[in-house]
């Protein structure tokens, strides 16, 4: 990129905040390379400027949350919550993440390159998450709007109590949650299975392989009579 | 809130270092858990055929000469060497399993018991992680595995005893993240086979739950099957036997885990932050255990 500026932060010698400050003081365009990161929780939160951040190392919770704007790529594992409502931009994990990655996202790209744990997806609000390898369970539960592509297995209960929010799983998935079922896929599916594979560089999915998860939309309106049994 | 943290060691020239690494991972996890901390060490030093009693001291100075004699008197002729640690301390004798733990309290009932075997030693007390295991001199000591936990107290007092690690039956220690919810009625029926507990702790039912399972003949994942058979509320487990290290959790996982493993040991840790210190743990595989599966690692 033209007129980066190099910056590089060490987590062993600034504390999150000041990590965190002197992030969002940056001009848009900088490369950042945060070091050190010692599984920190909070790094890069917040940040609404156009920063190419490198996080070298395995972090803690919540990295990347509430962002608008960066593109910010961890060399490791991630704990919880990793891209929590996150409104826009990218974030790449190139190890495992934890549980609910991508929770209440509402816009941008996540894409985990090892296995994501339970919740992924919850309750998002129209992000996309690509995960290359297996989700734990309760993955997609109560999500929204957006996107979530599975590469490898699911586990129980995929896609709970799901609204408009579509699921893609290339592998196998071990059980589907309260209203969730399987769809055929349309044109719309394969574009969008195939332009998402290609943006997280997965060659080991395509529309071809997936099966895609939506709701059944029973849930939508509670019947006071469903089953007599309130 | 708790942390625990474990760490077995699979290369012996680590051995030396046990206390090194495993103090610095409670002290990271003394946020998760300000109240009380606790360590179980595990190392071969003593010989075959004796055991090491950890015994918790009533009051700061306590006589542990007087005890010690008395012991020997009770015991009829049984060597005892006493370990001094901190205010507490270790006692090594031959005096078997089946007849230790009620010598000991006929002795003094008022010196608590807080584990014994061929290999473990357990330290204690309520303070902050770092405080605590300064006060036993744990980051000088060696051995092939540990197990500890901070604690932050949701379900019964603050003190030392209701502290983890449980460790109630030879070389078995169990730390617990989480509350159980049906433990009252799960502690009657064990009590009701005879079975006594020294707190009202909740994490203590599963303690002693596990060591009558095992006991019975059961071996460690089985007992940990049986836990998530009979127990109901939120649990990460983190248990360690005389040779091996087992984690399990609930079947909404919400308690956290992560576990980092090296071909010289496998970390385990409520949060990464914690094992960011090991040697090599950038080049461990990470992940996070799932729900209702047993993972045990063998010395």
């Amino acid at each position: 990129m033209a007129g980066v500026t190099a910056v590089e932060f060490s987590c062993a010698e600034l504390s999150v905040r000041e990590v965190n400050t002197a992030l969002r003081g940056l001009p848009d365009g900088s490369a950042v390379r945060i070091i050190e990161p010692r599984g920190r929780h909070n790094l890069a939160v917040g940040l609404t400027n156009r920063l190419s951040i490198t996080i070298a190392g395995n972090a803690g919770y919540y990295i990347a949350g509430l962002c608008d704007g960066p593109d910010v790529d961890v060399e490791g594992f991630v704990g919880w919550s990793v891209g929590e409502n996150l409104m826009s931009g990218t974030v790449r994990v190139r190890g495992n993440a934890s549980e609910c990655a991508g929770a209440s996202a509402r816009g941008g790209l996540i894409v985990i390159d090892g296995d994501a744990s339970s919740r992924a997806g919850i309750s998002l609000k129209g992000g996309a998450i690509a995960i290359a390898g297996d989700v734990g369970h309760m993955s997609g539960f109560m999500a929204q709007a957006g996107t979530i592509l599975i590469g490898g297995d699911a586990a129980d209960s995929l896609g709970d109590s799901l609204y408009e929010a579509v699921i893609y799983v290339g592998g196998k998935i071990r059980s589907l949650g309260a209203d969730a079922q399987v769809e055929d896929l349309g044109e719309d599916d394969v574009v969008r299975v195939t332009e998402m594979a290609a943006s997280a560089g997965f060659s080991h999915v395509s529309a071809q392989d997936v099966t895609k998860i939506a709701s059944a939309r029973n849930l939508y309106n509670f019947d006071a009579l469903k089953d007599q049994k309130y | 809130m708790c942390g625990i943290a474990g760490l077995q060691l699979k290369n012996p020239d680590l051995y030396a270092q046990l206390g090194t690494l495993v103090v610095p991972m409670l002290d990271v996890l003394a946020s998760r858990g300000p109240d009380s901390a606790g360590v179980a060490i595990y190392r071969r030093d003593v010989p075959p055929g004796e055991l090491k009693y950890s015994l918790c001291a009533p009051t700061p100075g306590y006589d542990w000469a007087g005890y010690v004699s008395a012991l020997e008197a009770a015991a009829g002729a049984v060597p005892v060497e006493f370990r001094a640690r901190g205010r507490d301390g270790v006692i090594v004798t031959a005096i078997g399993p089946d007849r230790g733990p009620d010598l000991l309290a006929g002795i003094d009932p008022s010196v608590r018991l807080f584990g014994y075997g061929s290999a473990i030693e357990v330290y204690k007390d309520v303070g902050p992680a770092a405080e605590v295991c300064d006060r036993y001199g744990v980051t000088g000591m060696g051995g092939y595995q540990a197990i500890g936990h901070t604690r932050m107290a949701t379900e019964s007092a603050v003190t030392t005893e209701h502290s983890h690690p449980f460790a109630v039956s030879p070389d078995l220690a169990l730390v617990h993240n989480g509350s159980f919810s049906n433990y009252a009625s799960v502690r009657r029926r064990l009590a009701a086979d005879g079975i006594r507990f020294d707190t009202d702790n909740d994490s203590e039912v599963a303690a002693r739950y596990i060591a009558r399972e095992m006991a019975a003949g059961a071996d460690l994942p089985d007992a940990l099957r049986g836990v998530m058979k009979v127990f109901d509320g939120f649990f990460t487990l983190l248990v360690a036997a005389g040779q091996s290290l087992a984690i399990v959790r609930d079947s909404f996982a919400c308690k956290p885990m992560v576990v980092a493993e090296t071909a010289d040991y496998v970390a385990v840790a409520s949060e990464y932050v914690a094992l960011a210190d090991l040697p090599g743990v950038d080049k461990a595989q990470v992940f996070e255990p799932m729900p209702q599966e047993i993972y045990t690692w063998q010395v």
